[in-house]
C-alpha cells in the first residue's frame, strides 16, 4: 500500500497506577538475585537480566514471546519487597490525604451533611463545565482543619511531611514518625466514595497502591547494556538501581526473617526507601542523588523523561524520520525559486515508491534493469506478497525485471521533477520548510536559488540544509498544493511578499532600468535570450543612427498586463514635495498596464519582504505562477546583465578626495573641541543638568550627541564626493546592501562605539586603557573612533572597536535562546487554535476564543498587507485607471 | 493611513461583540447594533446628494451589505466614503460592490488553519530580529521604558510587575492648556516622601527624638507645609510617637526611647508619603498638541484616577494587572493588544494585528489574565501528555495516574506523541472512500461486465 492509511486510531489514553496485583499479573519472572551475569556470560535466572524479560542480544530468541530482537517487545518482571515503600512523587498527595481524613475510622473529616453537598456539587459541575479537581482541593483543605472526627470523634493529630519520603504525626508527646504499613493501613480503609472525593478516581488508582509492595522491573529492552570494545559489560542506569534495590530488600528480608533488633529492621528499611526513591527520581531534593562508581549522578526513571533530552521531547514529540538527507546550499541563479538542486549521490539513496500499472510497466522495468548504481535507478522491488528485493545483490537485473507485473512497487531514485521538503533550522516559521522540485544535479551540494534565502533566512557561509522525500501520493499532492515556494510567497505575518530580489539583483535591476541605460538589438537579444522570452519586441525608444531599446522596455517585457501601480522607489530622497512623475532622480516609478514607464526599480519594487511593491500587485492580481515566472525570468536576466556588465566595489569607492578628507578632520577636531568644552564647562559646575537626569548623565548625552552630529555631517561631505556612479553607493541607494552610515564608516569616519548603549567606560581604575589619564572623558578616551575603515584604526580605536562589536555577538547568543524559549512557549499555548467550519477560533476541547478570527474573518495571508480589500483597486477595476485621482 | 483607522475600528467593534457573546453564544443582536452605530457616524460624512436616484440606490445596497453583514463595518465604512466621492452610474456602483464583496471573501480564513501555530510564528519569528536592549528612552528622554524583547516577554508572561510600568494622564480638557494646572496636578501625583524634601534625619539623643530637618527650596518646589507633612507623620506611626512640627522641621518623641526602636522608627518616617500617589516616583510634564501631559515613571492607575483635574476617559498605564483590576477583561485584552503591537511597531516589526489579537483573547478567553505558559495557558492544558511534553514533566504523569484522567486526545502534542495525523488543516477532515462501493451507475455496470 503505498498511502499510509490509517483506519484505526487511537480515540483516547486513560492514565492509572498498577496495583499490586496487576503488577504480579503482567510479570513475567520473580526477580530475586541481584546479579547480572553468571561467568560464562550467561544471564542469571531469576536476576536483573533474566531472559525472560526480553532479549537484547541479536541472535537469542525471548524465552516468553520467542520473538527475536527486534518484534520482541520485552516483558515485565517484579521485585516483592520486603516491607512496603512510598512513591516518592505521591508524598504530597499521600500527606494530603492523610490530613483529611480521620486516624481512626479512616472517613473524610466532614460532616455528613457536608459529604452529601460536595457529592451533589461533584455531581452538578461537569455538567456546568467545571473542574471537579477545584472541589477537591477545596474538600481536602476544609477536612484537613477539623479538630475531632465528626463520624468517631476521634481527636486528630496533627500531620507533617519531612521531605521526600517521612510522615510524623506530632501528638503532645512529640512525633511519632508512621511507617509506610500505617499509612497503607489507613489508606486501604477509605471507601470508593470518599476517595472520588479527594480527587482520585478509584477505579484507576488507589491511592494506597503508591505505598509499594512489588516493584514492577522494566524489562531489559528498557534498559539495554552495552558491552565495550574490551568486552566487558557495561549497565544501564536503571539495571544498576535495580541492583541495589534487590540486593537491600534481600537483606531485609533476611533480617526480618531471622528476627533481627528494630533498629537494623529500621535502618535496613530506609536504605530501601532511598534506593526506591532514587530508582523513581534521582534529582529529588533532600537526598543526596544516587551516583555511579565514577561519581557521575545517575540516569533513572524521573531523569529519562524529564526535559529537553528526555523521552517527551526528543523521541516523542520529535521523531527521527527516513528518507532525509542533508548536505551544504550553494547559490545556483539559473534555477526557478520552486526547484532546488538535489546532488546524484543523493538522489540515488532516497527513493520513491512507485506503484507498477499498465500504463508505466515498460519504464519502471527500464528503472529496475538500470539498477541502484547508475543514476535514474531503482534501489528495491516489493512484490505483491509483499517480498523486497534488494537490487543491489540481484546478479541479473533484466532477469528479475522481466518478472515485473501491474501491483509490484518500484522503490526508484529521486528523479528532477519530484516534490520534496526542504527545510532549514531553526525552523522559526512555516516558511522554513518549502515544497522544491527537484532537479538532480551533478558535485555535491544542494542546489538553491537565491529568492529563498530570506525565507529560509539562509546564506552561502556553510550553511547546510536538510531534504525530506514524501512517500505517499496524498502528502505529495499536500506538499505540491500548499507547500510549494510560489504558494508561500506571501508570508501569512504580514501579508506581503517575503520572498524577493536581493542584493545583485537589485543593483542590476537598477542599472537595467536607470534612465541612461540603452541597449542595441544585440544586446537585447541576449538578455531576453537568457530569460527564454517568447514574443515580439517594442519599438525601439531610440531609432538613428542605430535602434536603440531602454532598460525600462525591456524589463517591462516581463511585467504581466494590466498591471497598474505606482510609488516612491527606495532611491527616493524624500523631498519636501513630491514631483511625482517628473522626479529629477526618476525615483517615482509608475508602472501602468504592464509598462514601467517612470522611476528605477530597485528594492521597494521587488525586493524581499517588501509590500505594496510592484511584485506584490503582480502576485496579487495575477497569482502565484504568474508571479514566480515573472521572478525567475527577470531574474536570470539581471543576472547576465550585472555579470556582462560587470560590478564590483573596491578602496577607490570609499577614496575621497584630499580636501574633502581635510574637511572631514575639521568636522572631527571642531567637535573634539566642542566636547572638551562640554566637560570643562561640567566640571567648572556650570553645565545645567536635563530635567530629571544628573549632571554625569546630562554631560555623556551632550558628548554623545555632539559626536554623532559630527559623525553624521563627516558622512554627509563623504557623502558629496561619492556619486551615483560608485558601486558602494548604487548598493545603498537601491537597497542592495549596506547603508549610507555603513559607507561613511568606510570612507569618513567610524565614529563613537558603545557598550549598552553608553561611550566606553570601563576597564582600568577611572579610566578605559592606560593610555589615558584618570577621569579623561575626552572623546578618545571613551571610544570614539576618529579613522575611517578605508584609513585603518589604530591600536585603541582597533581595542574599542573590538569592545563594541563584542557586545554585539553576546547580545546575539542571548537573544536567540530568549526568544527561542518565548517562541516555544507561544506555540505550546496556541497550537491547538483551528478555525472550525462555522468560522469560530476554538481550542482543542471546543472552547471558543474568537467568534471570528482577527474580528473579520481574514487570514492575513491573502489580506493585501494588512487590508481585507483594496478598495482602491476594486473601484480602479471598474472605473479603469483614467477616471480616478 | 486607511490601515490604521480600519485596526482601530475593528478593535473597538470586538468589544462589544465580545463582551456579550462571552454570555450567551447568539451575539447578533450587539453586534448588528454596533454595526447600526457606525453607520450613524458615516452617515453624517456623507454629503447627502438629496433626491438623487443614485444616492438612494447606494443608500439601499449599503444596508442590505450591513443587514447580510456582507462585509466588515471597517471596510463597507472605506467603501462608502470612497465611492461617495466618485461620479458612477448605477451599473458601475453595483459593479464595484460585487468586486468588493468577491475579495472581501476570497480573504476569509479557511475552515482548519492553524491559526494559533500561524500567529505563534509571526510573533516568536521576528523575535530573533528584535534588540535585546532593555532601555530605550521612548517620546520623553527622561523617562526609561522596558522595550524590545524583554517587553514582549514581559506582555505574554502577564506579569505581576512590569519592570517599567509608566502612565499617561491626560487633563480635563478645560484645563489641558494651562501649564500651572499641570504643574500643580503633578504635584499631586508625584509621590513625595520625607525624605525627598528633607535635607537632614538625624537622632537627637538628648531628648531623645528624631529631629528632620526640611529643605525649603524643595518644600516650596513640592508646595509642602511642615503642617501637611507632621500630619502624615502621626498617620503613618500613630501612637507609636509624638510629632511636634516647628519651623522648617519636625521633633518625633517616639514612645520607646530605646535606641534600637529610635534608629526603626527613623527609617520608617523617611518613607512615609507625604504627598501624590504611592509607586509614582516621578512626574514629567510634556506640552502636546492637545494640551499638556503628565508622563510618569511608576503607575497607579486605581489613585491617579480619583486625582482632581485628570481626565479619566484618557489615562493610560502600560500595567495589564492594573487594568484588569481597574478597567477589566476587556479593557486588558484591547491594553495587550495595544501594548504588543506598540513594541512590535517601535522595533519596525511587520506583524499583522490579527495574530496579536489572537494571543490576546487567548490570554484572556476566560475572564482573568493567564499568562503564556506553565502557569497560564500551557499549564491549564487538558491533556495531561501535552502538558508533560512542556514543562514539569513528572509532576504531570504522576496527577494523570492518581487522578485517573482520560486523554481524548483532540489536541496536537498528543497526536504526535502517538504518530497520528494532527487534527489541523488537511488532518482536520475526515475522508474516507470506499472502493468497494462504486457510486456511479456507469462504473457499475462496468466491473459487472
Amino acid at each position: 500500500m503505498i498511502s499510509g492509511l490509517t483506519t484505526k486510531k487511537i480515540d483516547s489514553i486513560e492514565f492509572g497506577l498498577l496495583s499490586p496485583e496487576d503488577i504480579r499479573k503482567m510479570s513475567v519472572a520473580q526477580i530475586v538475585v541481584a546479579d547480572t551475569y553468571d561467568e560464562d556470560g550467561y544471564p542469571i535466572d531469576s536476576g536483573i537480566m533474566d531472559p525472560k524479560l526480553g532479549v537484547i542480544d541479536p541472535g537469542q530468541r525471548c524465552r516468553t514471546c520467542g520473538n527475536r530482537v527486534g518484534n520482541c517487545p520485552g516483558h515485565f518482571g517484579h521485585i516483592e519487597l520486603a516491607r512496603p515503600i512510598m512513591h516518592e512523587g505521591y508524598a504530597k498527595v499521600i500527606h494530603k490525604v492523610l490530613r483529611a481524613i480521620c486516624r481512626e475510622c479512616n472517613r473524610i473529616l466532614l460532616t455528613d451533611e457536608e459529604i452529601e453537598h460536595y457529592q451533589k456539587l461533584f455531581k452538578r459541575y461537569p455538567e456546568i463545565g467545571q473542574k471537579t479537581a477545584t472541589l477537591s482541593n477545596e474538600i481536602l483543605k476544609r477536612a484537613a482543619k477539623a479538630k475531632a472526627c465528626p463520624h468517631c470523634e476521634e481527636e486528630q493529630l496533627k500531620l507533617k511531611l519531612e521531605k521526600p519520603t517521612s510522615i510524623y504525626e506530632v501528638g503532645e508527646a512529640g512525633s511519632v514518625r508512621l511507617t509506610p504499613i500505617d499509612i497503607r493501613a489507613r489508606l486501604e480503609n477509605i471507601t470508593d466514595d470518599d476517595y472520588r472525593l479527594l480527587g482520585i478516581n478509584p477505579e484507576a488508582a488507589r491511592l494506597e497502591w503508591s505505598i509499594l509492595t512489588v516493584l514492577a522491573v522494566p524489562p531489559v529492552t528498557v534498559r539495554p547494556s552495552i558491552t565495550l570494545e574490551s568486552g566487558v559489560r557495561s549497565e544501564d542506569d536503571l539495571s544498576h538501581k535495580l541492583i541495589d534495590i534487590i540486593r537491600i530488600n534481600q537483606r531485609l528480608r533476611e533480617n526480618l526473617d531471622a528476627g533481627a533488633p528494630q533498629l537494623i529492621v529500621e535502618d535496613l528499611w530506609e536504605l530501601l526507601q532511598y534506593h526506591c526513591t532514587t530508582y523513581f527520581d534521582n534529582g529529588v531534593s533532600g537526598i543526596p542523588p544516587a551516583r555511579h562508581r565514577s561519581g557521575r549522578a545517575l540516569r533513572t526513571l524521573a531523569q529519562r523523561l524529564k526535559g529537553k533530552e528526555g523521552r517527551f521531547r526528543s523521541n516523542l514529540s520529535g521523531k527521527r524520520v527516513d528518507f532525509s538527507a542533508r548536505t551544504v546550499i550553494s547559490p545556483d541563479p539559473n534555477i526557478s525559486m520552486n526547484e532546488v538542486g538535489v546532488p546524484e549521490q543523493i538522489a540515488k539513496i532516497l527513493t520513491i515508491p512507485q506503484r507498477v500499472t499498465e500504463w508505466n510497466i515498460e519504464e519502471m522495468k527500464e528503472l529496475v534493469i538500470r539498477g541502484p548504481d547508475r543514476h535514474p535507478g531503482a534501489n528495491y522491488l516489493i512484490r505483491t506478497d509483499g517480498r523486497r528485493v534488494d537490487l543491489r545483490f540481484v546478479k541479473q537485473r533484466s532477469v528479475i525485471a522481466d518478472t515485473i507485473e501491474p501491483g509490484f512497487i518500484v522503490e526508484r531514485h529521486l528523479n528532477t521533477g519530484d516534490i520534496v521538503l526542504f527545510n532549514r533550522q531553526p525552523s522559526l516559521h512555516r516558511m522554513s520548510i518549502m515544497a522544491h522540485e527537484v532537479r538532480v544535479m551533478p558535485y555535491r551540494t544542494f542546489r538553491l536559488s537565491l529568492y529563498v534565502c530570506p525565507p529560509y533566512n539562509a546564506d552561502f557561509d556553510g550553511d547546510e540544509m536538510n531534504l525530506h522525500v514524501p512517500q505517499s501520493e496524498e502528502s505529495r499532492a499536500e506538499a505540491r498544493v500548499l507547500m510549494r515556494v510560489q504558494e508561500q510567497i506571501l508570508s501569512p505575518r504580514y501579508g506581503g511578499p517575503i520572498i524577493g530580489a536581493l542584493q545583485d539583483y537589485i543593483s542590476a535591476a537598477f542599472l537595467l532600468t536607470r534612465k541612461s541605460s540603452l541597449y542595441t538589438l544585440n544586446q537585447v537579444n541576449q538578455l531576453l535570450a537568457t530569460a527564454n522570452f517568447e514574443g515580439s519586441l517594442p519599438d525601439p525608444a531610440i531609432i538613428a543612427p542605430v535602434p536603440l531599446w531602454t532598460g525600462k522596455e525591456i524589463f517591462s517585457m516581463f511585467i504581466p498586463e494590466g498591471i497598474n501601480i505606482s510609488f516612491k522607489a527606495n532611491i527616493c530622497r524624500k523631498c519636501q514635495t513630491c514631483k511625482k512623475e517628473d522626479c529629477e532622480y526618476d525615483a517615482y516609478v509608475v508602472v501602468r498596464d504592464g509598462k514601467l514607464q517612470f522611476g528605477v526599480v530597485d528594492e521597494k519594487a521587488f525586493g524581499a519582504g517588501e509590500p505594496d511593491s510592484l511584485f506584490h500587485r503582480i502576485i496579487k492580481e495575477k497569482g502565484p505562477t504568474t508571479a514566480r515566472i515573472f521572478m525567475d525570468s527577470v531574474g536570470r536576466l539581471l543576472v547576465r546583465l550585472i555579470t556582462d556588465r560587470g560590478f564590483s566595489m573596491g578602496l577607490n569607492d570609499v577614496t575621497l578626495p584630499h580636501a574633502a578628507s581635510q574637511r572631514i578632520k575639521r568636522i572631527l577636531s571642531d567637535a573634539d573641541a566642542k566636547v572638551n568644552q562640554l566637560i570643562e564647562t561640567y566640571k567648572r559646575g556650570e553645565l545645567d543638568p536635563n530635567p530629571g537626569q544628573t549632571l554625569l548623565e546630562t554631560l555623556e548625552q551632550r558628548i554623545m550627541a555632539t559626536l554623532a552630529e559630527a559623525r553624521d555631517s563627516a558622512g554627509e561631505v563623504a557623502g558629496e564626493h561619492l556619486g551615483l556612479e560608485n558601486a558602494a553607493v548604487i548598493m545603498a541607494q537601491t537597497g542592495a546592501r549596506g547603508s549610507r552610515l555603513n559607507l561613511s564608516q568606510m570612507a569618513a569616519v567610524v565614529g563613537q562605539q558603545a557598550v549598552r548603549g553608553e561611550r566606553i567606560s570601563r576597564g582600568y581604575v577611572g579610566r578605559t586603557l592606560p593610555h589615558f589619564e584618570r577621569g579623561d572623558l575626552g572623546a578618545r578616551a571613551r571610544g570614539f573612533v576618529t579613522s575611517s575603515y578605508k584609513s585603518g584604526l589604530d591600536p585603541i580605536e582597533y581595542w574599542f572597536h573590538a569592545a563594541g562589536g563584542r557586545e554585539g555577538l553576546v547580545d546575539t547568543a542571548v537573544r536567540t535562546s530568549t526568544s527561542g524559549y518565548m517562541q516555544r512557549r507561544l506555540m505550546t499555548a496556541l497550537q491547538d487554535l483551528k478555525v472550525e467550519s462555522d468560522g469560530t477560533v476554538r481550542t482543542a476541547p471546543g472552547r471558543i476564543v474568537q467568534f471570528r478570527f482577527g474580528d473579520d474573518g481574514v487570514d492575513p495571508s491573502k489580506s493585501d498587507h494588512g487590508r481585507s480589500v483594496n478598495i482602491d483597486i476594486a473601484i480602479e477595476k471598474v472605473l479603469g485607471k483614467g477616471r480616478m485621482d | 493611513m486607511p490601515k490604521k483607522t480600519s485596526k482601530k475600528s475593528t478593535a473597538s467593534k470586538k468589544k462589544t461583540t465580545k463582551k456579550t457573546s462571552a454570555k450567551k453564544p447568539a451575539a447578533k443582536k450587539t453586534t448588528k447594533k454596533a454595526a447600526k452605530k457606525s453607520t450613524t457616524e458615516t452617515k453624517k460624512s456623507v454629503p447627502k446628494e438629496a433626491g438623487s436616484a443614485i444616492a438612494k440606490h447606494m443608500e439601499k445596497r449599503f444596508d442590505t451589505i450591513r443587514e447580510e453583514r456582507r462585509l466588515p463595518p471597517s471596510v463597507l465604512e472605506e467603501l462608502q466614503t470612497k465611492v461617495s466621492k466618485l461620479d458612477i452610474t448605477k451599473k458601475e456602483f453595483d459593479e464595484i460592490c460585487d468586486n468588493v464583496i468577491e475579495s472581501y471573501e476570497r480573504s476569509l480564513v479557511e475552515p482548519g488553519e492553524a491559526v494559533g501555530t500561524v500567529a505563534a510564528q509571526s510573533i516568536g519569528e521576528p523575535g530573533t530580529q528584535m534588540t535585546l536592549r532593555t532601555f530605550h528612552y521612548a517620546g520623553v528622554a527622561e523617562l526609561s521604558v522596558t522595550q524590545g524583547l524583554p517587553r514582549l516577554i514581559e506582555i505574554v508572561d502577564a506579569r505581576n510587575n512590569p519592570s517599567t510600568p509608566t502612565m499617561k494622564i491626560h487633563l480635563k480638557s478645560e484645563i489641558a492648556g494651562d501649564r500651572n494646572e499641570a504643574r500643580s496636578i503633578a504635584r499631586n501625583i508625584e509621590m513625595v516622601l520625607v525624605e525627598s524634601v528633607a535635607s537632614n534625619v538625624s537622632i537627637d539623643l538628648l531628648r531623645p527624638a528624631i529631629d528632620i530637618r526640611f529643605d525649603p527650596e524643595l518644600m516650596d518646589d513640592k508646595d509642602l507645609t511642615v503642617e501637611a507633612i507632621a500630619e502624615a507623620i502621626q498617620d503613618k506611626i500613630k501612637a507609636k510617637g509624638e510629632v511636634e512640627p516647628g519651623d522648617n522641621m519636625i521633633y518625633v518623641y517616639p514612645a520607646n526611647e530605646s535606641l534600637a526602636e529610635l534608629q526603626k522608627l527613623s527609617e520608617k518616617i523617611r518613607e512615609v508619603r507625604v504627598k501624590g500617589i504611592s509607586d509614582v516616583t516621578h512626574v514629567v510634564i510634556r506640552k502636546e498638541p492637545e494640551g499638556y501631559v503628565l508622563y510618569t515613571e511608576g503607575s497607579n492607575l486605581q489613585d491617579a484616577l480619583e486625582i482632581e483635574g485628570v481626565n479619566p476617559h484618557k489615562i493610560y498605564t502600560n500595567n495589564l494587572r492594573e487594568i484588569f483590576q481597574v478597567l477589566g477583561i476587556e479593557a486588558t485584552r484591547n491594553a495587550i493588544i495595544q501594548e504588543a503591537m506598540s513594541v512590535l511597531n517601535e522595533q519596525g516589526m511587520d506583524v499583522d494585528v490579527r495574530h496579536i489579537i489572537l494571543v490576546a483573547d487567548m490570554m484572556t478567553a476566560d475572564g482573568t489574565i493567564r499568562q503564556i505558559g506553565r502557569h497560564g495557558i500551557s499549564g491549564s492544558k487538558n491533556s495531561a501528555l501535552a502538558r508533560a511534553a512542556f514543562e514539569v514533566t513528572i509532576k504531570h504523569l504522576l496527577g494523570a495516574g492518581i487522578a485517573g484522567t482520560r486523554d481524548p486526545l483532540r489536541g496536537i502534542t498528543e497526536n504526535v506523541i502517538l504518530g497520528q495525523l494532527i487534527p489541523l488543516g488537511t488532518g482536520a477532515i475526515d475522508l474516507l472512500m470506499n472502493p468497494q462501493i462504486p457510486t456511479f451507475s456507469k462504473k457499475r455496470k462496468k466491473t459487472k461486465a
